[in-house]
């Protein structure tokens, strides 16, 4: 998906080629929006109609993360080439992130 | 525009040091301000040991050692090891991958101010109504009843400084994968690229936890909240959890730089490539992987249960497998090379042996079980000080012995190095070998005297003529420096003849832009491998051009002393109506130079082509 | 390419965040940044769970269950997702090299920000006068204001971010100097919103859920 700087001899396709290439990734950029707009009603819904808790706490942080993955990958573009320092880094705060809730919700008591 | 170093006066030259982007420069500002911290610190821990030298010793009160000892470890680790190491990375690591500078010169800066004024306003706390005394963990069930400001001289300094450290951190790992020159794959970086690499991502991680700890302690201190306060639902094991989270990692953000610098002295000075280099690297990322998951173990005494405590206790003693690793590949590297005991050899071929007993001790205390019969003895104390001493600062000065030709284009004396060397392996073992069975014979830690009679005296006396022994050898150290640098003989690119990384084929000092063309790097040690085909120098990888620079900046200094001025504010809050104003005022000038930072355009500069020949004819002086 | 340098529609590059060295290293160095804060804000939760609901006087005092309610939590919501998209828009102008268009955008995409911090001035003053849940009056009060408070202060921090590139650039256009920067900004942007995605869900969803 990167942009590639000439896919052509003539500048001019060039980039009428990387116009419509961006264009493309903008419809996707709306179709990923409406999705999380989607995740983010079926998650108050989940809750409006009190559930089990059993249920609906997993089920909303699965759409959370769900909907963060459309946020780092589509807005925030980690999709595109070049972002692999990014994703590492982004990953490896993740984990630290994650043990450290996961112990505060485990080993924190009285 | 372009600035070439003169003879200036004194005023010109501090000013040249105050607004300076220089990586080489702030190099020198971290070594000064880190060495005038260690030797604070240093003090600190004589003191100690003369206070503990006799039983019922009254050299200094109950209060007082508890804020020295506080200030010893805090001083220690965060205002003296850490900026010694990036005193190094700074200096060094740059030139290493041939890079021109760091990827953010200005952060570069504004790290280094954070990191001073932090750690100017901790020890202002001495006459400001008195030290942090809870030590240097501050644990929050003691630390949020100590009376005085002590704790908030701690909670606000270590916030500024650790900023400093963050963007420190964040500034090597964008330079490490940015700005390595052509050829310069991350499998043919110097083993002490890789552990400031390594070192960097622990600090964005490890700095966090830490800087949220912080503000908690202090909104609870100086703002009412109520997180530690038991009494209206807080909990003080989460200051235990989020420090040592911070903690734990904190140890190898200062050892594996240490093991980086002895990499590069052993293979050097047996004039062989690193045993086992990618094994090395693969132990290095190993290392700061699983020192992420094994914070617990310095709470396995505060009741996290069986279960907690075997998980952490297991994950403990399995980063003794890398560092394993990595003491074979070190005396493998010896083996079968022609040794040069030069001074920083003689610091790394005592390391091993001294490290080795802190790892042995580390193991036993990673046994839960075992733990609770340590813990908070004297036996933890020669622990991490075997870890920290005989790891970190034996790196220290063997890597201020190596790399200071190159920092500062002449050699420290050898005789007095080796000199140094001895004075401060024997103190060392003597202060604290001892420790061990102070430990096991049930001395505790942080305690200000004993009673005569228990089987103390003796084994303390030993401890504190140990620590006579290795004043005199700093002593030693500053004599060597202060008479090299009065003699001051300048040396050529590659003074210890055997240089084998990139540093070592330019000039020393070098230029101020380090690389006149970008040098091609065709494997590891690449200095090593145009030498040994007969070559002078490095090959070029581009033609000679115009070089790009940054500007010179007075806002980093402003940016801190904002904070700096912030932060009397926010301690004396509640105490006097003129605070909030300070805390107003210190953000406002904080701020202000963010926002002149980005309105104003700083497109740096260009050295042009014809310079950088003129240069070449007169021979480069920077 | 030189920062300074003017460029047209045809000779704006591709990827304009990327196209120097020191825009390079800003992206990079930004990302990094980020990793950081994931770390940051998952202190701040972790410590939020621990605290939570944790008050001197059960029975007496606001719980969370007591205290949330979801419409309010829902239009902040769909406020700070729209703003995201906003940015999204600007970026996309940015790259096809349309100041006036993006500019735009990024208005649009501030306006939703402060409807967003205005809506949590409100909520916060509510939960003070209505039941006494304070930063001073529990444990629980402390890790809430502090968790929100920490995002809210992102918020404000990313509005005078974009406000001042927005006034400082308004004169004289894209070039490759301030695409990067205003890139980067966006990328901070769409950050407060992965991490207002966690705070909805699991502060005041779950909070609710009991």
């Amino acid at each position: 998906m990167a942009n590639q700087q000439t896919n052509s001899g003539n500048p001019r396709v060039d980039l009428e080629y990387r116009r419509r290439k961006s264009a493309e990734e903008m419809r996707y950029q709306v179709v990923s929006f409406s999705l999380m707009i989607f995740l983010t009603l079926v998650a108050f819904a989940a809750v409006a109609m009190k559930g089990s808790a059993w249920f609906t706490v997993p089920f909303i942080i699965l759409l959370a993360f769900v909907q963060v993955v459309f946020q780092l990958y589509y807005f925030m573009h980690m999709s595109h080439k070049g972002h692999e320092a990014p994703s590492l880094f982004l990953y490896s705060g993740l984990f630290v992130g994650l043990i450290t809730v996961l112990t505060f919700m485990t080993i924190v008591w009285w | 525009m372009s600035t070439y170093a003169q003879k200036k006066g004194f005023g010109a030259t501090v000013w040249d040091f105050l607004t300076t982007v220089d990586h080489k420069k702030i190099a020198i500002l971290y070594l000064l301000a880190g060495g005038i911290f260690f030797v604070v610190g240093g003090l600190e821990a004589v003191f100690i040991r003369i206070q503990l030298a006799v039983p019922n010793n009254d050299f200094v009160s109950a209060g007082a050692f508890n804020e020295i000892i506080t200030m010893h470890g805090t001083t220690m680790i965060f205002l003296a090891a850490m900026p010694i190491l990036f005193g190094f990375m700074n200096a060094v690591m740059p030139l290493q991958i041939g890079a021109r500078d760091v990827a953010f010169p200005f952060l570069n800066a504004l790290g280094f101010w954070l990191f001073f004024f932090g750690g100017v306003f901790l020890n202002l706390s001495w006459f400001l109504g008195g030290a942090p005394d809870a030590g240097w963990t501050s644990y929050a069930s003691l630390a949020i009843h100590s009376k005085g400001h002590g704790i908030d001289f701690y909670v606000l300094g270590l916030q500024i400084s650790g900023l400093g450290t963050l963007i420190g951190g964040i500034n090597f790992l964008a330079t490490i994968i940015n700005m390595r020159a052509p050829g310069m794959t991350y499998m043919r970086m110097p083993l002490f690229t890789w552990t400031t690499f390594v070192a960097s991502a622990l600090i964005l991680f490890a700095f966090p936890p830490l800087t949220v700890g912080l503000v908690l302690m202090m909104f609870d201190r100086m703002f009412g909240s109520n997180f530690f306060v038991v009494a209206n639902g807080g909990n003080t094991v989460i200051w235990e959890h989020l420090f040592w989270i911070f903690g734990h990692p904190e140890v190898y953000i200062l050892v594996l730089p240490a093991f980086g610098i002895f990499s590069e002295i052993f293979s050097t000075f047996s004039r062989k490539r690193l045993f086992g280099y990618s094994s090395m690297v693969f132990a290095t990322v190993l290392i700061g992987f699983l020192g992420f998951m094994v914070w617990a173990h310095h709470m396995f005494t505060t009741g996290l249960g069986p279960v907690a405590n075997a998980i952490f206790a297991v994950a403990t003693m399995a980063i003794g497998v890398p560092t394993g690793i990595k003491i074979f590949n070190w005396l493998f590297t010896m083996w079968g090379g022609s040794v040069k005991f030069t001074a920083p050899m003689h610091w790394a071929f005592a390391f091993i042996p001294s490290f080795i007993m802190g790892g042995v001790t580390g193991v036993m205390l990673a046994a839960a079980a075992a733990d609770y019969q340590y813990h908070d003895t004297y036996f933890v104390v020669a622990h991490f000080h075997y870890v920290i001493v005989g790891g970190v600062v034996f790196s220290i000065f063997a890597g201020t012995t190596y790399w200071w030709p190159k920092i500062f284009g002449t050699m420290l004396n050898e005789t007095l190095g080796k000199i140094t060397f001895w004075l401060f392996f024997i103190g060392f073992h003597m202060t604290f070998f001892i420790q061990h069975f102070l430990g096991l014979w049930g001395m505790p830690r942080r305690v200000f005297t004993y009673l005569p009679g228990q089987g103390f005296d003796t084994a303390n006396m030993i401890s504190s003529i140990g620590a006579l022994f290795m004043s005199l050898g700093v002593i030693a150290l500053l004599i060597n420096v202060v008479v090299t640098s009065v003699k001051n003989v300048k040396v050529g690119d590659d003074p210890w003849g055997d240089g084998r990384t990139l540093e070592w084929s330019i000039s020393s000092p070098p230029p101020f832009y380090n690389f006149k063309q970008l040098p091609l790097v065709r494997g590891l040690d690449a200095f090593w491998i145009e030498k040994m085909e007969g070559k002078k120098g490095m090959i070029p990888a581009e033609p000679l051009g115009d070089i790009h620079m940054p500007n010179a900046s007075f806002l980093p200094f402003i940016m801190a002393m904002g904070l700096f001025i912030a932060a009397f504010g926010a301690l004396y809050h509640g105490e006097h109506s003129w605070s909030i104003l300070v805390i107003i005022i210190g953000l406002l000038v904080t701020f202000g130079a963010m926002f002149v930072r980005s309105v104003k355009d700083d497109h740096g500069f260009h050295i042009h082509k014809e310079e950088l020949m003129d240069d070449n004819d007169k021979g480069v002086k920077a | 390419m030189h920062a300074e340098e003017k460029l047209t529609y045809e000779t704006w590059p591709a990827e304009p965040e990327k196209s120097t060295l020191e825009a390079k290293n800003k992206f990079l160095g930004f990302w990094l940044f980020l990793g950081g804060e994931t770390v940051l804000f998952a202190s701040l939760f972790a410590t939020y769970l621990a605290l939570k609901d944790k008050v001197p006087n059960p029975g007496e005092a606001a719980l969370a269950k007591d205290l949330f309610e979801l419409p309010l939590t829902f239009v902040a919501t769909m406020l700070l997702l729209t703003s995201s998209l906003t940015s999204v828009y600007a970026m996309y102008q940015m790259k096809n090299f349309q100041f006036k268009k993006m500019m735009l955008w990024l208005g649009i995409t501030v306006l939703l920000g402060l409807g967003f911090l205005g809506l949590e001035v409100y909520e916060f003053n509510h939960y003070v006068h209505e039941y006494h849940h304070t930063f001073t009056s529990s444990a629980f009060g402390s890790a809430f204001y502090t968790l929100v408070g920490f995002h809210g202060g992102h918020v404000t921090f990313g509005l005078a971010w974009i406000l001042t590139l927005m006034i400082r650039n308004a004169k004289r256009g894209l070039n490759l100097y301030n695409a990067p920067k205003f890139y980067v900004a966006s990328l901070y942007w769409h950050f407060i919103d992965v991490v207002w995605v966690f705070i909805f869900t699991v502060v005041y969803l779950m909070g609710m859920v009991g």
